[in-house]
């Protein structure tokens, strides 16, 4: 069965480079052998010269056993730019039926899905976007357990990589943002942390539609402001990443 | 571009240069685009840093700065900055840094090249200074109205008929029909070179020959017009159309130095511009009574909205409206002359305000004044003028030129004076000036004779120009006035909106625009000692003069005609809709491009404001001494 690599690794923190050289060693997929001797970045390393890629997946639910990813964005970018000439956005046929609640998030309907390829058949491509980036996405339960649990059925083993997550970030910048039940009767609001509540708070603009590409964009623009706010650009990647 | 991102080209489209782009040109664009957060405070441009890029701000708000540190702008979501380093060497010319949080879209240095080789409206977009665009989208309307671009000469169909001013009725009225022509040219022959020295036309004949049954053998030069007033040869057909309108003449002689090359007459333009505003105002004499002269009224607004969706230019038709309003006054002066008899001493009936400087628009409020000969006697002649006066007002107000509610009308004695009395008053606002009593008498300052005496007008004109000059304080306390309405530009560049009658978030074009403007001009036009009253004309008068500089000048020309006509197609749009029109504008209801380019007319008449305070020693808010 699939499991969460964070399970399997006690502190991954300052081991990521470490642990990406005993995985390339082990992988038998010449994709994940290759992904991993592209390495991953020094834990010291400034933000401002880590080589970043925003992902984000659009799935038919929440859990990665019994949903499918339906689509996935990908945008390369640095704190000093994200580029706009290298995104992707790729629609891919889901193993398991396209839920109707789904299809009204991401417009998708079944017949751009009749004719996408498979994940597997976009494997190539997709590894060229993330060999030597760190990812960056928000809400972490998403991307990384739906791509592992994806290639431990295409290729047979799972995959490990630190993401930056912009959710968690804000989490950890609002503690409390869960008024308790004192607080909520004396009129305190939450604060909400979900994508497009935080981008406002950065005076970032709304984007009307939804898609894997623009989510993707969406976050990599947040991960900019939240650094220059709060962080710093030479505040190093192992602060960051989880 | 990757369709997934809609919603960055669609952003894009939105604003100039790019709303008009073609859709693959603009997919071009977005596709090339690195996106890039600075949070507010950053530096986002270092004077004479290396740029490859064009900036678009994607949200948030810049400042530009010159090369001395100063401010040079505020700019905002859609608008673009760092054209000017990439057309001079790819260095920053303008340092730009984050007022806010912004989210910036690069465009590359190689997809600037391509755009500027082949898109023209991008190209011109970036090549001209924010001002100097606001001149391009001025002429670039005014290009597409023909009377705007065709010369006087184009409207003369054959060589000008003349006689020597010695010919009698009989013999001029025979070489009229001989020639079948309306008006004959009377030249004076007793010098080396025949001058022209007058003219009489076929109404003439009606009016001043038939009616008071003249003999055959009386000389022309009894009943032909002198002192005319002519067009040159290089003059638009606007300018000749404005002139008759002003003056109320149908026929123009066209001079190339001292030579007639012809004469062009009213139904020349109407017949060249079918729906000309002068057919309504020619109409206005044909009509008997005042019930006559409101049916007619009603043909006012069609008459704007025509010349607007002409594209006229602001100043075309603020004198075309300002001469169907004169019209309407001095067809209600000679009714009421009829009615009441010839008057007992002589008059001059004025125009203030907006009617006076060739600026009036559809709503307008009546602003009038009578100056009598200096032999006024009240308790003989008063009597007289207070019916008068009231006959052309309530006939005003009947024509849908509304009571003035600060009674400036004839209709109140204080502005119903002998001369005398009148130059006591300039004299007294200008020598011993007060800030509140100016803010009333403001409107005084635009004035013109519109019937009978009118050399009164031109000698209260002239007094003014003298004295005006050379009060320091009477131009600070009317620069601080002036002061009391600003544009409604705020901190970032976005238009500060108030509350209008109707609980929409609007701005008013004209207390806030136009009217600050002619306020400003007219300051500068009485320190230049300009008898111009029309904001035009009052600029070409400071123009002959060094106060103010060449490229200023034209920015305020610019500025007052972009947001004159904006305010114009404001109103004709409501007129259009059937609503009553009004002044106020929501900033939603404008395109892209005008809401840009009123920000940089805005910021034209900001800048002209601190130039007045400077320069009249006006501090907003301190007590006269």
């Amino acid at each position: 069965m699939p499991s969460n690599p964070d399970d399997q690794v006690s502190n991954p923190k300052a081991t990521w480079p470490e642990q990406y050289r005993t995985l390339a060693d082990q992988a038998r997929s010449p994709l994940l052998k290759a992904f991993y001797e592209a390495g991953c970045v020094d834990p010291d390393t400034p933000m401002s010269d880590v080589p970043l890629v925003a992902v984000d997946f659009e799935t038919t639910g929440l859990d990665p056993n019994q949903h499918s990813i339906v689509s996935v964005g990908l945008v390369p970018f640095t704190l000093n730019g994200i580029q706009l000439s290298r995104c992707w956005h790729q629609v891919v046929r889901p193993a398991l039926p396209l839920h109707q609640t789904s299809i009204e998030v991401h417009g998708i309907t079944h017949s751009d899905i009749d004719k996408a390829p498979d994940l597997a058949e976009v494997l190539d491509k997709m590894f060229s976007y993330l060999n030597g980036r760190v990812p960056v996405v928000h809400y972490r339960e998403i991307e990384r357990p739906f791509f592992n649990v994806a290639l431990q059925w295409r290729l047979g083993e799972g995959i490990r990589f630190p993401v930056i997550d912009t959710m968690a970030i804000e989490a950890h910048l609002y503690p409390d943002r869960r008024p308790g039940r004192w607080q909520r009767l004396l009129g305190r609001k939450p604060v909400s942390i979900r994508l497009a509540d935080s981008r406002l708070r950065y005076g970032l603009p709304h984007y009307a539609s939804h898609n894997a590409l623009i989510d993707a964009i969406a976050t990599a623009e947040l991960l900019q402001a939240q650094v220059y706010h709060h962080f710093g650009p030479n505040t190093p990647v192992k602060d960051l990443w989880l | 571009m990757q369709a997934e991102l809609i919603d960055i080209r669609n952003h894009m489209a939105q604003f100039p240069p790019f709303d008009e782009m073609p859709e693959e040109l603009l997919d071009h664009v977005v596709g090339g685009v690195e996106v890039q957060y600075f949070r507010a405070g950053t530096q986002i441009l270092e004077f004479g840093q290396d740029n490859p890029w064009l900036y678009y701000i994607r949200s948030g708000a810049v400042e530009i700065f010159r090369r001395s540190g100063e401010l040079y702008n505020r700019i905002g979501e859609g608008d673009i900055f760092g054209q000017f380093g990439l057309l001079m060497n790819k260095t920053v010319r303008f340092p730009a840094k984050a007022l806010e949080d912004t989210l910036i879209y690069r465009i590359p240095e190689a997809t600037f090249q391509y755009l500027f080789e082949n898109d023209d409206g991008f190209a011109d977009f970036v090549e001209t200074e924010d001002r100097s665009r606001l001149r391009s989208a001025v002429s670039r309307r005014e290009k597409s109205n023909d009377l705007m671009t065709s010369k006087v000469t184009r409207l003369i169909s054959r060589a000008p008929v003349s006689a020597p001013c010695t010919v009698r009725l009989q013999e001029a009225a025979r070489i009229m029909t001989d020639q079948g022509v309306s008006a004959l040219l009377l030249m004076d022959e007793s010098g080396d070179e025949p001058r022209l020295k007058g003219i009489i036309t076929d109404r003439d004949l009606r009016t001043r020959a038939v009616t008071e049954a003249l003999p055959s053998e009386t000389p022309i030069s009894d009943i032909m017009s002198e002192g005319l007033i002519t067009i040159r040869a290089s003059a638009y057909i606007f300018e000749a159309m404005l002139m008759m309108l002003h003056n109320n003449v149908h026929h123009l002689p066209v001079m190339d130095k001292d030579e007639v090359r012809g004469v062009i007459a009213l139904s020349d333009i109407v017949k060249y511009e079918s729906q000309s505003s002068l057919y309504l105002v020619s109409n206005i004499y044909h009509q008997n009574d005042v019930k006559g002269l409101k049916k007619l009224s009603r043909d006012v607004p069609d008459t704007f909205v025509r010349m607007v969706n002409e594209d006229a230019n602001s100043h075309m038709i603020g004198s075309a409206m300002a001469g169907i309003g004169r019209s309407f006054t001095q067809r209600l002066l000679e009714l009421g002359e009829e009615k009441l008899g010839p008057p007992p001493i002589p008059y001059c009936f004025m125009a203030l305000g907006s009617m006076a400087r060739d600026e009036q628009l559809v709503v307008t409020d009546q602003d009038n004044a009578m100056i009598l000969d200096d032999s006024f006697v009240p308790d003989e002649h008063d009597e007289y003028f207070q019916a008068l006066a009231k006959f052309v007002s309530d006939g005003l107000a009947e024509c849908g030129y509304k009571y003035c509610t600060g009674e400036i009308m004839a209709t109140n004695p204080k502005w119903r004076q002998p001369l005398r009395v009148w130059k006591g008053y300039f004299t007294d606002w200008i020598e011993n000036p007060k800030a509140d009593a100016l803010l009333n008498s403001n409107i005084f300052f635009d004035l013109d004779g519109i019937h009978g005496q009118n050399g009164f007008a031109e000698e209260l004109k002239a007094l003014v120009a003298e004295k005006a000059s050379h009060s320091q304080r009477f131009l600070s306390l009317m620069a601080r006035n002036a002061l009391n309405r600003t544009p409604p530009l705020g901190f970032f560049r976005t238009f500060v909106l108030e509350e209008d009658g109707q609980h929409r978030k609007t701005f008013n074009l004209k207390r806030r625009g136009t009217a600050p403007l002619s306020d400003l001009i007219r300051i500068h036009a009485l320190a230049c000692g300009s008898r111009a009253q029309n904001s035009f004309e009052r600029l070409k008068a400071i123009g002959q003069t060094k106060l103010l500089l060449e490229d200023d000048l034209g920015n305020l020309r610019d500025a007052l005609e972009f947001i004159s006509i904006v305010r114009i197609r404001h109103q004709a749009l409501a007129i259009e809709a059937g609503r009553a029109p009004d002044n106020n504008v929501r900033p939603e209801d404008l395109s892209p491009f005008e809401r840009s380019h009123l920000k940089d007319a805005f910021q034209v008449v900001s800048n002209a404001q601190k130039f007045l305070r400077f320069r009249y020693n006006a501090q907003v808010g301190r007590n006269a001494q």
